[in-house]
């Protein structure tokens, strides 16, 4: 499983980290989401899969 | 008529219904505007060309050129010009839109923050209980007229205060709805001409205007209340100039919020307008849309808890709606600087224009895309997310809608609602139901009505019909 966040898009909403917080942080300063796990644990898969789905952005994308 | 950009001219330009006229395609986007930007797609092809009064207007679909025109950055495609029909409307003074950074401050401060959500769920919940707690077991509604009405409580609760809210009735939306009636495109050309939906645009600002000056004379009255009964109006009446006069006029503050309701108001009240239509021209869809909500509900949960988590068939009935009649259906913005769009280079000052009404329905992307069909999101399809730059209902990009997962959220708290406790059934020929498309901002056209009866107690504890009417009386 590998997540991408493409931060030209990201709005900094947040959501992700909230459904993922080991997989997405957040940059304070560029109000940007920071990918800690580029690639999750299988394990984590609803949770990431959840984020990018209600990500408000469209900045999130989710590959086998 | 200032002459097409040489650049331009190997940009093919779209047929009219109008030929020769003196304005070019403005008559075609005043008179079916969604004709002519599915014509540019299918004479033109992902890049094609209209004529708005003096200025050429670049339009793009199909998602490669999608992504370069929602990619740019304002510094680039500017939306600061690219909607004169606005500037009456907000008044002078009252910029249109924020720029991407003004917009991440507002999330991170403001009414449309994650954590301000929970909040809003409840006061949504509230505001439709509010609603249909005069309807009675069964009777009849203009679904224009409820959801604009509806929004406007919703809106002006959430994101200006509950005191501001409660001091609003019908009238405000009436008039309100007037101004978005304003949005007429012959703005092109003179946003100030003497005609007649400029002129109702006009008079309904100023009724807008003398309501909140009457409430705003009312706080005056009543004096300083206690910081936690504040709302945004008190803050901004309390806003003094040195010399001690007011810093903001009842003009000026009406113009802020016509401005923050405006995102909004239009947009979620078609939405939810014809998210009901869809769902009654699809009986299969309305059962498992209802089922689903049966099952959330039977333990009595609240709405504006599980309005903020998935309700999958609800959510995919929503998206398709959205695909299907996205409240708007051009995008535009003007050039600062050149830039490259399926291989043609744009000039500065041209418009540009992207069409998610178009793009929504392309038939590569959304297989037979007239059909509403809302399997398209249910897992394992994901034809929003597979088709970011073409599944456009709220824009793309750093503009895109920034009030979308609150839309998405009030539009699911407005169904948990309406058909949990309702069923609805058509009251004139389902193909009838269909949008006025002579202004910008498009809104249903009348007669739009559906009839509306109170469910037996299934469900979450709806009053059975017998004691309901005992229930109305009593309140």
């Amino acid at each position: 499983m590998k997540v991408e966040a493409d931060v030209d898009l990201c709005q900094g909403h947040q959501m992700c980290q909230a459904e993922a917080p080991t997989v997405f942080g957040f940059d304070t300063d560029a109000d940007v989401v920071v990918l800690l796990d580029p690639m999750p644990d299988e394990s984590l898969r609803s949770a990431v899969a959840t984020a990018v789905k209600y990500c408000p952005a469209m900045a999130l994308t989710l590959s086998d | 008529m200032t002459a097409t950009s040489d650049r331009l001219v190997d940009i093919p330009e779209v047929s009219s219904e109008f030929p020769g006229h003196e304005h070019g395609h403005l008559e075609d986007l005043r008179h079916d505007p969604i004709a002519l930007l599915h014509r540019v797609r299918d004479e033109c092809g992902d890049v094609g060309r209209f004529r708005l009064a003096d200025r050429d207007v670049v339009l793009v679909s199909g998602a490669e050129a999608n992504e370069a025109f929602f990619r740019a950055p304002d510094s680039i495609l500017d939306q600061g010009e690219a909607y004169p029909f606005m500037t009456p409307i907000f008044g002078k003074g009252v910029v249109f839109d924020a720029t991407p950074e003004q917009r991440q401050e507002m999330l991170k401060n403001q009414a449309l923050r994650g954590d301000m959500m929970r909040g809003h769920a409840a006061t949504i919940e509230n505001e439709i209980n509010r609603m249909v707690s005069e309807w009675g077991d069964e009777g009849e509604i203009d679904l224009l007229d409820f959801f604009a009405e509806l929004t406007i409580y919703t809106t002006s609760s959430c994101l200006i205060g509950k005191p501001f809210r409660e001091e609003l009735d019908a009238s405000f939306a009436e008039h309100y709805h007037d101004l978005e009636r304003g949005t007429d495109a012959l703005a092109y050309v003179d946003p100030y001409a003497d005609i007649e939906s400029f002129r109702i645009r006009d008079a309904a600002r100023l009724k807008l205007v003398a309501l909140v000056q009457a409430i705003i004379d009312k706080r005056l009255a009543r004096g300083k209340v206690a910081r936690e009964d504040r709302d945004l109006l008190d803050v901004l009446i309390s806003l003094k100039n040195p010399d001690g006069s007011d810093y903001y006029s009842a003009d000026v503050i009406t113009g802020i919020f016509i401005s923050m309701m405006f995102a909004g108001h239009h947009t979620s009240s078609g939405t939810a307008a014809w998210t009901l239509i869809e769902l009654l021209r699809n009986p299969g869809a309305m059962a498992s849309v209802v089922a689903e909500l049966d099952e959330l509900y039977a333990d009595g949960s609240d709405v504006s808890f599980q309005a903020l988590r998935s309700i999958p068939q609800l959510e995919a009935a929503l998206k398709e709606t959205l695909r299907l009649h996205p409240p708007l259906v051009l995008l535009l913005r003007v050039a600062k600087e050149e830039i490259s769009l399926g291989g043609h280079v744009i000039p500065v000052g041209t418009m540009v224009g992207a069409t998610p009404r178009v793009s929504n329905r392309i038939a590569e992307d959304f297989p037979e895309p007239d059909t509403f069909n809302p399997d398209r999101y249910i897992d394992p399809h994901q034809e929003d997310l597979q088709n970011r730059w073409t599944w456009i209902p709220f824009g793309a990009g750093k503009h895109r809608c920034v009030g979308n997962a609150f839309a998405m959220m009030q539009l699911k708290a407005i169904f948990s609602v309406m058909l949990r406790d309702y069923t609805f059934e058509m009251t004139q020929p389902p193909e009838t139901y269909h949008d006025d498309t002579s202004k910008m901002v498009i809104q249903l056209a009348k007669p739009c009505r559906v009839r509306y009866r109170r469910r037996e107690a299934s469900g979450s504890g709806g009053a059975p019909p017998e004691s309901g009417v005992e229930t109305e009386d009593a309140r």
